[in-house]
């Protein structure tokens, strides 16, 4: 990819002084420090990441999410719940049950651990009514658009409450199934047409036409 | 059983390296102490048990009048199987054999096959119907490295002092003689395995050198019209070989096996 | 046995093939929507398919390594892929190069990134005319670039083998069967390294020096292609991203 005195930064790696991508993605030089931005892959958590999360699996103080990523994720019930858990009393399934989804911050992840999660601070916790799509997670920055350009568009147009959680699922939440459904689909349009210039404006004409 | 690599183990193992020496006191390209003893089995056609260390491995030779495969009705067959007996190492378990014993027992059959060491056309009693199969039957006993090699020998040793049921064919029934001769062996396939640690390559590594290894390659020689052909061949393991490791692994391996096979024709030891 | 000539004296092969020539060889990759990575080759009349998952959690938990990730590769023939039916079940075959193409696979992957987790690789042969596990190693390194996972390098891998005293290049079915030799290797280009190599038949030393180079320069031609077919992948979904 590059040769001489740079450093290496996300999915670069160096042998002597040559760089190497480890992925299929775009480069990208500033500081002196290359990184490869990925078109395609997985998610990887990072502290302070709002994600959303499917309940798979209960443990009796935890719960286990699928969030995406390579290793599943812990919700802790005093990191969930109120109050602390009674386990001899209280059924851990009786406030989350598997299956349910979560929006939630990421407190802990090293690649080493689970990542940890919290639902608890503000617009966190169990997911209560709305539509959940799913998008690859690179494409995040895309749904969102520049300076959250895409997002407020949709917002706009669509009357729809839309939260992205950055493993690529996406809560809408709005006063109709069909205003929902509206936004889902041009979230999919997004994702597969994010390819062709003027995006912003084919949303923009879809959300119109279809209201 | 985890496999994490000792690093301390291999940084020392790496480090003696450096001036040709190894852990066991053995030069990089030593074998182990070799013990080899055949016929140690009486109800088996052909045995042999191969003491290579500490790497203990029987193989057992037993005869079966079979079926010919259809595209060569008419010769016979050599079947390998090895078991990683549970007695023999921590890491094996009881139950059919698993991707390593599969895979040893396929090198060892591979080198026998491509040197066309047995004359299979031989071991045909009624061509297209009846055949014998020759089963190699190898066990391991105790797991101190370098399996393959301790195997290979151990199977070539068993098959060399193999006597050959005689038959008579009467009216198509096949009658078992209680007469025997030689398997009809034309060559000796030997099998020299190679682990490499960083840059250094070591001949017939033991159980250490194995836990920390890149990867392992296992070249087989064997001599035909006066001259050293390369009869099978295997890397294993995760790791990587630069093309220069494997030429060196090869001539080595060309040296080594000629070696071994002058002990094997002067009877072991 | 009466076999029919497997080079002609005009040193064709049974195909037309020059001794150094390469079958067409097609890639396709993402052609799976479950898998989290996948590609299909065609690679003359032999047709793969290669699906990955990962990196997830390892299943069954006690397969988990704390310091890296773990690969596992299922090699997989159809019953129909073969002029007689094969046995759906594993063979000893199979089992064994399910284990050598993983262990081609792995030096290319940077497994230490994802301590606990897995990459599962499973590949069916569609159809087989010789070199699969070729084919399946350099259709599977696709497949992993396709999930994203980070490797050093991709892996390119073909056959050499001797027939009829010539070293061919690119072996298909009969002349594996009929040949006297047979010598798949795998590479990563790049880097000039060997993460595959086997070798069945007999050759001699110059024999086999001979067909390492040619081995070599197929695996270059393998590794053009693969690389042709990823970027032409995702040309389109790097456009979408430059516009962010």
């Amino acid at each position: 990819m590059a040769e001489g005195k740079y450093e290496a930064g996300d999915n670069v790696y160096r042998e002597d002084n040559k760089f190497y991508s480890t992925i299929v993605g775009l480069a990208e030089l500033r500081n002196n420090v290359i990184t490869v931005i990925p078109l395609k892959g997985f998610y990887i958590p990072s502290i302070g990441d709002i994600v959303i999360g499917k309940i798979i699996d209960v443990i009796p103080t935890a719960w286990i999410l699928d969030i995406r990523a390579p290793w599943n994720a812990i919700l802790f019930a005093k990191e969930y719940l109120s109050k602390p858990l009674n386990v001899m009393k209280e059924d851990i399934r009786s406030f989350l049950d598997v299956g349910e989804m979560v929006m939630a911050k990421v407190t802990s992840f090293d690649r080493t651990k689970n990542p940890l999660l919290n639902a608890k601070g503000q617009g966190l916790g169990k997911i209560q009514k709305g539509m959940i799509v799913e998008v690859n997670p690179t494409r995040v920055p895309r749904i969102i658009g520049k300076k959250g350009s895409m997002i407020s568009l949709l917002k706009k147009e669509s009357g729809c409450q839309i939260y992205v959680g950055k493993n690529g699922r996406i809560l809408i939440s709005g006063k109709s199934r069909e205003n929902e459904i509206l936004v889902a689909e041009a979230i999919k349009k997004i994702e597969l047409e994010a390819h062709i210039s003027g995006l912003t404006d084919r949303i923009h004409e879809f959300l119109m036409k279809r209201r | 059983m985890s496999n994490i690599v000792p690093s301390i183990k291999k940084r020392h193992i790496m480090a003696l390296a450096e001036s040709g020496k190894r852990i066991d006191g053995r030069g990089l390209t030593d074998m182990r102490k070799l013990e080899i003893r055949t016929n140690v089995l009486d109800k088996a056609e052909g045995s042999a048990t191969v003491k290579l260390g500490d790497t203990y491995v029987i193989a057992g030779i037993k005869f079966e009048i079979g079926d010919p495969f259809p595209d060569i009705p008419n010769e016979g067959v050599i079947s390998v199987n090895a078991e990683f007996l549970p007695l023999a190492s921590p890491t094996f378990e009881s139950g059919p054999p698993d991707e390593r014993a599969i895979e040893l027992a396929r090198i060892v059959d591979r080198a026998f096959r491509g040197a066309k060491m047995i004359n299979t056309q031989r071991l045909c009693i009624i061509p297209g119907k009846k055949v014998w199969i020759v089963w190699v039957d190898i066990f391991i006993l105790d797991h101190c490295g370098n399996l393959i090699d301790a195997s290979a020998l151990a199977s070539l040793c068993a098959l060399m002092t193999t006597k050959m049921p005689r038959t008579e064919v009467i009216e198509n029934e096949v009658k078992v003689l209680n007469e025997y001769v030689p398997l009809p062996i034309s060559n000796l396939p030997i099998t020299i395995t190679l682990a490499k640690i960083g840059d250094k390559l070591f001949v017939d590594p033991s159980l250490d050198e194995e836990e920390v290894m890149d990867c392992r390659i296992s070249v087989a020689f064997v001599e035909k019209n006066g001259q050293e052909h390369i009869c099978a061949m295997q890397k294993g393991g995760p790791g990587i070989l630069t093309p220069e490791e494997l030429m060196r692994a090869v001539e080595i391996a060309k040296v080594k096996s000629q070696e071994l096979r002058k002990i094997v024709l002067s009877g072991g030891e | 046995m009466g076999i029919r000539k497997l080079i002609s004296e005009d040193g064709l092969r049974i195909d037309g093939r020059r001794l150094d020539e390469i079958r067409p060889i097609r890639f396709k990759i993402g052609v799976l929507k479950n898998a989290d990575g996948s590609a299909y080759v065609e690679w003359g009349k032999t047709k793969i398919l290669v699906g990955v998952y990962g990196p997830r959690e390892a299943h069954p938990k006690h397969l988990a390594v704390p310091d890296r990730c773990i690969v596992q590769a299922r090699y997989h023939m159809a019953p129909f892929s073969v002029e007689e039916r094969k046995s759906p079940a594993p063979s000893r075959r199979e089992i064994e190069l399910s284990k050598v193409i993983r262990e081609a696979l792995e030096p290319a992957i940077f497994v230490e990134m994802f301590p606990r987790t897995t990459i599962d690789i499973f590949a069916e042969v569609l159809q087989a005319d010789g070199s699969t596990r070729c084919a399946t190693i350099s259709a599977a390194s696709l497949a992993l670039a396709d999930a994203g996972i980070p490797m050093r390098d991709l892996v390119s891998s073909i056959a050499v083998a001797k027939v009829e005293d010539q070293i061919v290049l690119d072996v298909k079915d009969e002349e594996d069967k009929h040949g006297s030799a047979d010598m798949p290797i795998a590479i990563m280009p790049s880097k000039n390294v060997i993460t595959l190599i086997q070798m069945d038949g007999m050759l001699t030393y110059e024999e086999f020096k001979k067909a390492f180079e040619l081995a070599k320069k197929g695996c270059m031609e393998v590794y053009k292609k693969q690389r042709e077919t990823l970027e032409s992948y995702f040309k389109e979904i790097k456009v979408g991203l430059e516009n962010v």
